[in-house]
């Protein structure tokens, strides 16, 4: 081929034409070029798309299991004299019982149930049967108890979580060679496990506490759940809808229809456009100044959340805002304006009706950027661990600590246990479902209102 | 119906260059395209007239495979150059272009400067070997666009400075810089003023002599100026093709007369 | 009377004010809507208007006032030199409310009478303890001044209440009243009401301004607080970064701005090309069909939260690179890296890039591709010599813009770069950014009175500073370029 092209004299344009039927040699090379330049868009996608399905499979891989957990299901005869020791079946009496005494009382139940059940117990001892069964557990049992006192003395079915480790080992996270270096579980354990499995006795069930549970502490991870973290990015949510949208829409009203052009304005817009790209961090840093150390707002609250959400999502709200403003054709506020309507009644009557699907859809995407923002939340104490639900949102609720879904992936994916991975891509699941909700949303909502003017 | 016309007045070469035999164009659903027949001449200059609309950019589009980069246009018929059909698979539309340049309506020069404007053609096609080559086909190119004179001062300044005449004639002399051996000019005076629009006239009837030229034209002065052939379209017919002066003092079809006397348009 | 009862009032207020005015029109008109200057509901928003705002706004700015009146009041408890340092005051006056909010919720929950609250004294009550039983946690035990100051507090707080109430309503009905009076058929509400709301529209606007106004105040007060207890030179230029509980920290910047710098370049490296290939291809070469769907899948990576990316590098991402390159080449140990984060990054500005550079090169004219085409240049010399030269001040707008997304990201970098400072140039050795010192150091128990803690502020207006100026820069050149084919 090389000598072909030596061969071939020099195109000249003066020349009479070459066929056109036969491909030059240059014209192969430009062809090839041009194939290896189409090839490498192709890769380049390739490339993105391949790391995004990965993502979202090891993601979906990782977290499913975290909506399933090793459940223990056993009889457990309630011994009245050890849980109400005065028998006067009173409240106050009755808490004096603390988990510890329920502890035991499941820890001997379970070996009486296996002994029942003719399990063998080979190898293991009693202390890491009681291992077995999650701190969780019996604090779930004194709650039934005592906020049904009639329970005492009768024999019922229970359900309980079982330990991390266990579900772990369920979920084939933990293998026996991991056993081997593990002081918190033995291979004997496991195997008990799997005869547990057999019986029918434990099982992976799915748990809706994942999503209703607080948060739980490091030696509990198959306890910890979404309920404080959804409940906080609910509120959130709710009052950055509540303020993002009027200070939007009035913001873009005026920039748009009744701003005059001078230094002023064009100062409010330099510094949108700006404001869009700031870390989101800085807002952050903006929001413990502002609102925690000057304002003495309460940490970790809605409320401050809210706040700092608010003034990041401001800036690309009103530029979608205005975009959907901008679009109304001028001819219709002529039309209005030729009928004796006031500039104010214009914009309120017939420009805001027009553009009201476009800034509804716009400030939907900004809500779901802001619901997976976690940056600014950290710096204003929502990383903090929360076991307790906020309070109604009319009950202040919005001022007491609560964390958020993208905050609570974060803080679980720092922990130590590897069991809170999973919680962390479990968590991650469910906030690309509100995620992918809200989009859904907004592309019903621009696909019926789409308008050709 | 044009073998008898095309007898009637020599030109100064009677070579048939490109011939075109029942083009079809269709655009989505739209038939844009009916049935053309045309041959073209080398060393002539050949118009297409016609009211907006007509097919006649189309065609023209057609000559060079233009049309393949707008994803809807379907191009059916036989056209040949030199007796190759230019829609044969084994062609490839970038080669064919290199044959056929094109000179647009609106004047294109590439934000780049007057000298690079005018290599890019002879870079990409490998034409010249070494710098000193290319800078004869450069000063070549823009003397034969009656453009070197005005600018071989300033070849590294950027051609979309130049004045619009000055823009299209660099136009021109980008696409002769390619060596092709037709020239195809869809509409080139119509965004120049009168000055310009003599001076590229002049240049058009220059190249005549290197090229083949097709011109599509909205003016039927101009047509009358510049070409000896004239085709004329109408509603996505070819209605007549013939001598110019033969269609311009005495059509055989009403169409055109019509046309010509100002009636339809 | 809580601030939150007496806005409800004044909304209530507000809402008679609506009826009372609008009926007053009515009656003006005399049946004859065409005698009144403007719509009846005009005179109703008018009256609904003075009755609510002249009211809220001398609320806003009692609230504001009386807590900084009642501050100097309380002086005369403390000896002067602990209110002259302005970190002890603040600390004190956190002190003296908290006790004083610990025994009104005292009160609330019943633990106290309220004239028990007031004659608790320190010599009798373990102050400290009695609040606990109500669940409020003070730091330590209280002092007698500070009790005296918070009974003091209460009592101030309590009469000032008492008179903000009184005067917010005398003040709406005033207003109220008003606006009925001056309510005539000829009465012009409707300029009126628009004016107001033209006002309120206005306010909302000068937001961005506040925004930006406060993001600058509160870290600049913080940075210039910050170097009084620690020298800024030695901040800009320290080459160490080792901040501790005891004291004598290094907080030199260097190290921190190397990481940043460092991971994302390697953020662009990945992003630039993939981007714009990815925009070129669609742009040029797809199929409709083919753009309708691949499109809309890039853009969902930048729909997805920066925290998966960052569990996603800390899971995935980093022990494979550590696995497969770094341990075998005998690169590094640590799954954490310049790698790790600055590839995720990438991954995440690709669909930035692409569709910025995609509206780009839409925006180069048909025109010249035609004039390329009809040149017989193939498609990918025209992209390559006539779009993307035409196009290049856009792109570089567009990179730059990604860049300064890179460097303020955050979660990436938290979970996948790693927290040690250093000046290396392994890539596979964990380093750390300015955004990640700016989380872990204002995260946890903060004393505001520590270099170590202040040192966020001063990293935050450097990221500040940097990300505009690059967003500046990237805006004018994009706008720059849009006009020239405008």
């Amino acid at each position: 081929m090389t000598d072909a092209a030596a061969a071939n004299p020099p195109q000249n344009p003066a020349k009479p034409s070459s066929s056109l039927l036969k491909q030059t040699d240059r014209m192969k090379q430009r062809n090839a070029a041009e194939a290896r330049f189409k090839y490498y868009g192709i890769v380049a996608i390739c490339v993105s798309l391949s790391v995004l399905f990965i993502m979202l499979w090891t993601i979906f891989s990782d977290g499913l299991s975290a909506f399933r957990q090793a459940t223990f299901s056993f009889t457990v005869t309630l011994d009245a004299e050890r849980l109400d020791p005065d028998g006067n079946r009173q409240r106050d009496e009755m808490m004096r019982v603390t988990t510890i005494g329920y502890t035991g009382l499941l820890n001997d139940n379970l070996i009486a149930y296996l002994g029942e059940r003719g399990i063998s117990t080979e190898g293991v001892t009693d202390k890491e049967i009681a291992a077995f069964i999650s701190r969780d557990t019996p604090a779930r049992l004194r709650h039934m108890v005592i906020a049904d006192p009639s329970l005492l003395g009768q024999t019922i079915r229970f359900e309980g979580y079982a330990t991390g480790r266990i579900d772990g080992y369920l979920k084939g996270r933990v293998t026996r060679e991991i056993a081997l270096l593990d002081v918190n579980i033995s291979v004997a354990q496991l195997d008990l496990a799997d005869r547990m499995v057999d019986d029918g006795l434990l099982s992976l069930k799915f748990n809706w506490g994942f999503l209703t549970n607080p948060d739980a502490s490091d030696q509990r991870p198959e306890a910890s759940g979404l309920g404080v973290a959804m409940i906080g990015s609910a509120y959130m949510m709710l009052l950055v809808a509540i303020m993002v949208l009027p200070l939007g829409v009035s913001a873009s009203i005026y920039l748009e229809e009744f701003a005059p052009k001078n230094r002023w304005t064009d100062l409010i817009e330099v510094n949108i456009s700006n404001l869009a790209a700031v870390p989101s961090i800085v807002y952050g840093i903006l929001g413990l100044a502002i609102f925690i150390n000057f304002a003495q707002f309460p940490q970790s609250s809605p409320l401050v959340g809210a706040l700092v959400l608010t003034l990041m999502t401001l800036p690309t709200i009103i530029i979608a805002t205005r975009a959907a403003i901008r679009a109304v054709p001028p001819s219709i506020r002529d039309a209005a304006m030729g009928v004796g309507a006031s500039k104010m009644q214009v914009v309120f009557h017939h420009v805001l009706p027009l553009a009201a699907p476009g800034i509804l859809t716009g400030t939907i995407l900004g809500l779901a950027s802001a619901l997976g923002e976690t940056a600014p939340l950290l710096l204003i104490g929502m990383v903090a661990f929360v076991a307790n639900y906020p309070a109604g949102p009319f009950d202040g609720g919005i001022l007491d600590p609560a964390t958020a879904l993208p905050v609570q992936v974060y803080s679980w994916a720092s922990r130590a246990d590897p069991a809170f991975i999973e919680r962390s891509a479990g968590a991650i699941i469910v906030l690309l479902a509100f995620l992918l909700i809200m989009n859904i949303l907004a592309i019903v909502l621009r696909r019926r209102f789409e308008r050709r003017w | 119906m044009d073998d008898q016309l095309m007898t009637e007045r020599l030109v100064d070469a009677q070579d048939i260059k490109i011939t075109a035999r029942g083009v079809q164009v269709y655009y989505g659903e739209k038939h844009a395209l009916k049935d053309v027949d045309v041959d073209i001449l080398t060393n002539t200059v050949t118009a297409f007239i016609g009211p907006s609309g007509c097919g006649k950019s189309t065609f023209l589009r057609c000559l060079n495979r233009m049309n393949d980069t707008v994803a809807i246009a379907r191009v059916e018929g036989d056209i040949r150059i030199d007796g190759e059909d230019i829609y044969d698979s084994r062609v490839d539309p970038v080669q064919l272009r290199a044959k056929v340049g094109m000179v647009f309506q609106k004047p294109n020069p590439f934000p780049k400067s007057i000298y690079d404007n005018v290599a890019y053609g002879p870079k990409i096609h490998g034409l010249a070997r070494t710098k000193a080559d290319l800078d004869g086909i450069v000063e070549e190119s823009l003397r034969k666009a009656a453009l070197w004179n005005e600018v071989k001062d300033r070849l590294k300044e950027s051609g979309t400075g130049l004045s619009g005449g000055q823009q299209q004639r660099l136009c021109i002399a980008r696409a002769i810089a390619t060596g092709p051996e037709v020239l195809l000019m869809d509409e080139p005076c119509s965004a120049l003023d009168p000055i310009a629009t003599a001076q590229v006239e002049e240049l058009i009837d220059e190249l005549r002599e290197k090229f083949s030229v097709v011109i599509v034209t909205h003016s039927m002065q101009q047509a009358a100026r510049v070409s000896q052939k004239t085709a004329f379209f109408h509603l996505g017919n070819l209605v007549e093709y013939g001598n110019t002066s033969k269609i311009f003092t005495n059509p055989d079809d009403p169409r055109t007369e019509s046309y010509i006397t100002g009636r339809i348009g | 009377m809580t601030v939150t009862v007496l806005i409800l009032l004044l909304l209530a207020l507000g809402a008679v004010g609506f009826f009372l005015g609008r009926a007053r029109a009515m009656a003006a008109s005399q049946g004859d809507m065409r005698r009144l200057h403007s719509l009846p509901n005009f005179y109703g928003w008018h009256g609904a208007i003075m009755a609510f705002l002249p009211a809220l706004f001398f609320l806003t700015l009692w609230s504001i006032a009386q807590p900084l009146l009642i501050e100097r009041q309380l002086a005369g408890f403390f000896p002067a030199e602990q209110f002259e340092n302005e970190t002890d005051r603040i600390l004190l006056m956190a002190d003296v409310r908290r006790v004083a909010q610990g025994i009104d919720s005292a009160v609330v929950a019943g633990a106290l009478t309220p004239d028990q609250a007031i004659a608790l004294n320190i010599a009798d009550d373990d102050v400290r303890a009695r609040l606990a039983e109500v669940g409020v946690a003070l730091g330590s035990a209280v002092t007698a001044e500070v009790l005296q100051a918070a009974q003091s507090y209460r009592e101030l707080a309590s009469t000032g209440g008492l008179f903000r109430s009184i005067f917010t309503i005398l003040i709406a009905l005033g207003c109220l009243a008003y606006a009925i009076k001056i309510t005539q058929a000829d009465f012009r509400a409707r300029n009126r009401v628009e004016a107001v709301a033209l006002g309120m529209l206005m306010l909302a606007s000068t937001i961005a301004i506040l925004t930006t106004v406060g993001i600058i105040l509160s870290m600049l007060s913080e940075t210039i607080r910050f170097s009084t207890m620690y020298p800024f030179a030695d901040f800009l230029f320290g080459l160490t970064w080792a901040p501790t509980f005891q004291g004598n920290s290094q907080l030199g910047l260097l190290p921190l701005l190397w990481g940043t710098f460092y991971i994302s370049f390697v953020a662009m490296v990945v992003a630039v090309p993939t981007g714009i290939f990815t925009a070129i291809y669609l742009a040029e070469y797809a199929s409709p069909r083919v753009r309708s769907v691949v499109k809309p899948l890039i853009e969902v990576i930048a729909g997805i939260p920066t925290v998966v990316f960052g569990l996603f590098a800390l899971v995935t991402v980093g022990p494979f690179l550590r696995e497969w390159i770094a341990e075998p080449t005998g690169l590094g140990t640590s799954g954490s890296s310049v790698m790790t984060a600055g590839i995720v990054i990438g991954i995440l500005q690709v669909p930035f890039i692409s569709s910025l550079t995609d509206d780009i090169m839409n925006a180069v004219p048909q025109s010249l591709r035609d004039g390329s085409y009809g040149l017989g240049a193939t498609k990918s010399e025209t992209v390559r010599q006539v779009i993307l030269p035409a196009a290049l001040p856009g792109i570089v707008g567009a990179i730059l813009l990604a860049a300064s997304r890179a460097i303020g990201e955050t979660m990436i970098v938290t979970m996948g770069a790693g927290a040690s400072a250093k000046l290396d140039l392994n890539p596979f050795e964990a380093m750390t950014t300015i955004t990640v010192k700016i989380v872990s150091q204002l995260t946890g128990d903060l004393e505001f009175n520590s270099p170590e803690t202040l040192v966020a502020f001063a990293l935050g207006i450097t990221l500040f500073v940097i990300t505009l100026g690059l967003n500046v820069f990237a805006l004018w050149v994009v706008r720059r370029y849009r006009e020239q084919y405008e």
